[in-house]
């Protein structure tokens, strides 16, 4: 009788595959399942989060969609994950999702002994203090012996131990599972201050009851270079998610957006705005995709410009400027390789 | 079957297939073969994924520093500690809470098993209402609801509630005075040590004297009076080497002292409620499955209520209520592992949580974490077994 | 003949000992400790029920929607009713509502007779849930057939998904239950020790560390490409867990059946398979019906787990609606909600399992 249940839940099993892909195939595997899974926040303001009709919207999902855009010319073709920053590594390391695209911190052993790959960053960030104004606290120099709510499994964690320690002050840390948890601890006044990426600060700040009585500190204590998250080895399926958010940033740079890119396609005569949308040059051909991808993706999507400020941006309830992300010929560091 | 049932070679006769021991042995084999065939297949199909992916693997990872804060650790701990270290943290909050828990959820289980059962309408309502709703609701919700319901109408640090100048209380925790040892101190460990070991021998002697001659001893007494004594005694011959340190509000929070953080207040408050709402209802099974003319007899030779409960009921309930006990306490102990849902720093939180994502060694991390759970499971199971065996009816 | 000395008819008893009175006096003022519980008791009730009876009820909000219509001081329900169809039903498209309802309400149409006492064919419709019921209501929530919308499994939430979670996990988790407690009380050795390793591992460990494996680790252990939905992957974890304990609760059963059932049962030549599904397996499951009903009560609790691992159940969505900026700080009245909604659930059924209980004691007391 054992057998019999072994042998039904192996072929239970066998039935539930539904597609076997080769190894570093993932572009296939995508293709074949119709949709690419991509791992998000559980909820943050912003970045990634599902509205009222369980919609999703946000900076990182809109990463995610272009990538759909580039494979499938529709960004609507993607499925999203919620997962905590304790589980995200194992999501994509396990391949229960093709890529990572939820705030995460581009680090050298993220990168190496992890098994991932940082395709690119997508917001140039660093963490900061959100603090109570009643505490009289100006700068995070001040903080000697106070509590900390922090996101569980981030690099948060590890940047406000060696700041304390640089500093030789100590302090008590109070580690939950999500951000929405954090926030609500600091609201509940567990907490002092409340630590994580600044732009992450503003968007939490939000939450809470009373948002005029808490305030973000001026120093940034660390740099936290975000951005979307492959496996290791393949290098094809990295190559796309690369350079879907490169198409975005050059598109800014050379000024096609969602409204023009039709018309830009049809009557440009800039050679770059034609490489880039698969009028000439190498089309899609190195990538493997179809010779519009970009054109689909700046359509779709939108270029980095449009997706930053529709989201985080002066068109969002979070209004942040653009700072380290505007682009390099603007005073900020986003800076793409020429499409050619 | 075509051969003749009353011929005593029949069986002989049957077809190779037909004879039990060998169809029992070529089925263990399969079965043997398929699990050892599934097993392998997970196996090499991890090995693989790990490889090409380029997965770390290994338990190297458990000497790396671990660069990370704690917020409550039992041992020395601060972020220049392994991620070895992490484990032993997580896992001594872990059984920490798990013990105190179990402490609680008896006590809690017995007074309201009790109080279940009593001639009071009141209060046997109460205890009926307290069991029929804690049981009834998801634990993590307790959990959730206690820890917000407890966080909120708490006090700042700097408006903390001050018992004495000693206790305070506030949002961030409950706070105690702490004990400091001075170096006389090991004298009155010793003499508490003598003084168990006396308490043991004269309780076997009075017990056994009670059997042989009917005599009673004032056992209960006189041991309380040894055991507090002693230590006492020499405690104070050895110059009182012992001084509090108290709390004291210093910066943001209140330093020195000990500390019950909220988190586990809440965890436990939880987790203590909701298993002593199931204990009391094997208690008051318990009760009940001894007959009432236990009571009656007791009653007829003249006991007086609460000694007929003491000696007569309870003994012979605690063989009915063991086993389910036994059931509860696994369950608590797993059930601790809800921590994480409040930030209570256990072993899953911390180990299973924070370090697995520091070093993304998923397997190493969640087979160690599993490995300690059940070798708790197993360990209470088998103590309380050998516990149940010994209580067991003796029947002659 | 005797001449008989009738008794005079008996006195009443003493006013102090019936009605009202002697009622307070057996039950609640007997002794004086028994007083002092009882006015302490009544204090403390006076002192938590008061306030919340007023809060929950007495000075609640419950018509509106927004946030402006709770200014009255006490629970504000208007954000339980406003939330109330995601409650129920998570991001499940508003038109195809009708399908879940479908659904429950067949399950509870063909539940019924099954509490009917004079109804025969009960063995016929238990199995017809068991088996049809299950096929039917998957394609009446997924759909993909028969001209329904197909609705991913991530849209599914809420009370609903709590629901198909707990349904499934017993349905799913009593076969494979039954065959392992019939491995633990095999007489093949090994088939022995595989039984019995496998349940305690399975009850040994905590129902999170399975999620976590079973929701981000299984597509580890399987050849590279597997993919199957998340939901699934849960159910599996859950499936595995809930099997384990209710091979104990089936392991009860046949344990309590006289061995002469056995010994009659092969004197009359049945194979082992014959023993057990004609003679043994019918009256052991009959016995552990309460035992069943126990077990999922637990699990209907357990699934609030699946909120740790990204599941949107009756919790998590109660609880993501905390986070909405327009409804801020009334968490209070959400978590109310989520427990009087387990509780109903579960009181109901563990009132159920404690009827049956009894009902069933009688033929079967040993």
């Amino acid at each position: 009788m054992k057998k019999f249940v072994l042998t039904t839940t192996a072929l239970a099993l066998c039935a539930a595959v539904s597609t076997t892909a080769f190894a570093g195939a993932t572009l296939n595997d995508v293709k074949k399942k119709g949709f690419v899974q991509c791992g998000v926040t559980t909820g943050l303001p912003g970045f990634s989060g599902p509205d009222e009709k369980g919609n999703w919207t946000g900076l990182d999902v809109d990463t995610c969609r272009a990538v759909a855009a580039a494979v499938f010319g529709d960004a609507q073709k993607v499925k999203f994950t919620p997962l905590t920053a304790k589980e995200r590594f194992t999501a994509l390391q396990s391949g229960e999702i093709d890529v990572l695209s939820r705030n995460t911190t581009w680090t050298l052993t993220r990168d190496s002994s992890l098994g991932l790959n940082f395709a690119g960053v997508n917001y140039y960030d660093g963490q900061g203090f959100l603090v109570s104004k009643n505490l009289g606290v100006k700068s995070a120099l001040e903080l000697d012996g106070a509590s900390f709510c922090i996101q569980a499994g981030t690099t948060t964690e590890l940047n406000l131990a060696d700041y304390f320690r640089a500093n030789g002050m100590s302090y008590t840390p109070i580690t939950f599972d999500s951000s929405d948890e954090t926030v609500k601890a600091f609201g509940a006044g567990r907490c002092d201050a409340l630590t994580s990426d600044q732009s992450q600060l503003y968007a939490l700040r939000i939450k809470l009851k009373n948002p005029g009585s808490a305030m973000v500190l001026p120093e940034i204590i660390s740099k936290e270079p975000l951005g979307p998250v492959v496996r290791q080895g393949d290098d094809e399926w990295f190559n796309i998610v690369r350079w879907s958010l490169f198409a975005m940033l050059n598109a800014e740079e050379y000024g096609v957006t969602s409204k023009n890119v039709d018309k830009m396609a049809a009557s440009s005569k800039d050679p770059n705005v034609l490489r880039l949308l698969g009028q000439s040059g190498i089309k899609g051909k190195g990538l493997g995709l179809s010779d519009t991808w970009a054109a689909s993706i700046i359509k779709q999507v939108g270029n980095y410009g449009e997706m930053f400020e529709r989201n985080v941006g002066q068109a969002s309830a979070l209004k942040i400027s653009r700072g380290l992300n505007a682009l390099w010929s603007k005073g900020g560091i986003q800076y793409a390789p020429p499409i050619r | 079957m075509s051969a003749d049932p009353l011929s005593g070679a029949a069986p002989a006769k049957a077809a190779l297939w037909r004879r039990p021991v060998f169809r029992s042995t070529v089925f263990q084999v399969l079965l043997i073969l398929g699990v050892v065939a599934i097993a392998n297949y997970l196996f090499t199909n991890t090995l693989h994924n790990l490889e090409q992916r380029g997965i770390s693997t290994g338990f190297g990872f458990l000497s790396m520093e671990a660069g990370f804060g704690i917020l409550q650790t039992l041992i020395p701990y601060d972020e220049t500690y392994t991620f070895g270290r992490t484990f032993l943290v997580g896992l001594l909050n872990t059984l920490l809470v798990s013990g105190l828990g179990i402490f609680l959820a008896t006590l809690i289980g017995f007074v309201m098993g009790v109080a279940r059962l009593s001639s009071n309408w009141l209060i046997a309502r109460i205890a009926t209402v307290y069991i029929e709703i804690f049981r009834n609701i998801p634990l993590l919700l307790q959990i959730l609801f206690w820890y917000f319901a407890v966080l909120q109408p708490l006090p700042q640090p700097r408006q903390s509630l001050d018992l004495g100048g000693m206790f305070f209380l506030n949002n961030r925790g409950f706070y105690l005075p702490a004990p400091v040892f001075e170096a006389g101190f090991n004298l009155v460990w010793i003499a508490l040590a003598i003084a168990v070991v006396v308490v043991f021998f004269m309780a076997r002697w009075a017990r056994r004297r009670q059997e042989e001659t009917g005599q009673q001893f004032h056992t209960v007494y006189v041991s309380l009076a040894i055991l507090f004594g002693l230590p006492l005694l020499v405690f104070l011959a050895a110059g009182t080497p012992l001084t509090w340190e108290l709390p004291a509000l210093k910066g943001f929070n209140f330093k020195g002292g000990v500390t019950i953080i909220p988190e586990l207040m809440a965890l436990l408050t939880a987790l203590s409620i909701y298993t002593g709402a199931f204990i009391a209802e094997a208690v008051r099974s318990g009760i009940l499955a001894v007959s009432h003319g236990q009571t009656e007899a007791a009653y007829a030779v003249g006991l007086r209520p609460s000694v007929t409960l003491r000696l007569v009921i309870i003994p012979q309930a605690l063989r009915v209520i063991i086993p389910q006990l036994t059931s509860q306490f696994l369950n608590l102990t797993k059930n601790s592992s809800l921590a994480t849902a409040v930030g209570y720093p256990d072993l899953v939180a911390v180990f299973a949580g924070t370090t697995l994502n520091q070093t993304g060694q998923a397997v190493e991390v969640i087979a160690m974490t599993m490995g300690v759970y059940l070798t708790i499971s197993l360990t209470i199971s088998t103590f309380m077994n050998w516990y149940n065996k010994k209580k067991q009816l003796v029947e002659r | 003949m005797n001449v008989q000395k009738q008794p005079g008819p008996d006195l009443p008893p003493p006013a102090s000992s019936v009605g009202v009175i002697g009622w307070l006096r057996k039950n609640l003022f007997s002794s004086a400790p028994n007083t002092v519980l009882t006015l302490v008791a009544g204090y403390l009730i006076y002192i938590t029920l008061v306030p919340a009876f007023q809060w929950a009820f007495l000075n609640a909000d419950w018509v509106g929607d927004s946030r402006e219509a709770c200014d009255s001081g006490g629970a504000c329900w208007v954000f339980v009713a406003v939330r109330f169809d995601q409650f129920m039903y998570g991001f499940y498209p508003e038109a195809e509502y009708w399908r879940i309802n479908l659904a429950f309400g067949l399950l509870i149409a063909l539940m019924v007779p099954l509490f009917i006492e004079k109804f025969s064919r009960k063995g016929m419709l238990a199995a017809f849930i068991l088996i049809v019921y299950p096929v039917i209501a998957y394609y009446l929530f997924s759909g993909g057939a028969f001209g329904l919308v197909h609705v991913e499994t991530s849209l599914w939430g809420g009370l609903s998904l709590t629901l198909v979670l707990a349904g499934v996990g017993i349905v799913a988790a009593l076969p494979i239950g039954i065959v392992l407690a019939l491995g633990r009380r095999s007489g093949m050795p090994i088939v022995r020790a595989v039984s019995v390793v496998f349940i305690e591992f399975w009850r040994g460990v905590p129902l999170i560390t399975v999620l976590f494996m079973s929701s981000v680790m299984l597509p580890l252990f399987l050849p590279e490409g597997t993919h199957f939905d998340k939901l699934l992957r849960a159910m599996i974890g859950i499936v595995m867990f809930q099997s384990a304990y209710m091979a104990e609760v089936v392991r009860g059963g046949l344990q309590a059946i006289p061995k002469g059932q056995y010994e009659a049962a092969q004197a009359l030549g049945l194979s082992y398979w014959k023993t057990m599904g004609l003679i043994v397996l019918p009256q052991a499951l009959k016995l552990v019906i309460p035992g069943i009903v126990n077990t999922f009560i637990a699990l209907f609790k357990d699934t609030t787990l699946v909120l740790i691992i990204g599941l949107f159940d009756l919790l998590a969505t109660i609880q993501s609606a905390f986070s909405d900026p327009n409804w801020l700080g009334y968490s209070v009245e959400g978590y109310v909600f989520a427990a009087a909604t387990f509780w109903i659930f579960c009181f109901s059924m563990s009132r159920y399992s404690q009827a049956l209980e009894r009902k069933l004691h009688t033929g079967h007391a040993r």
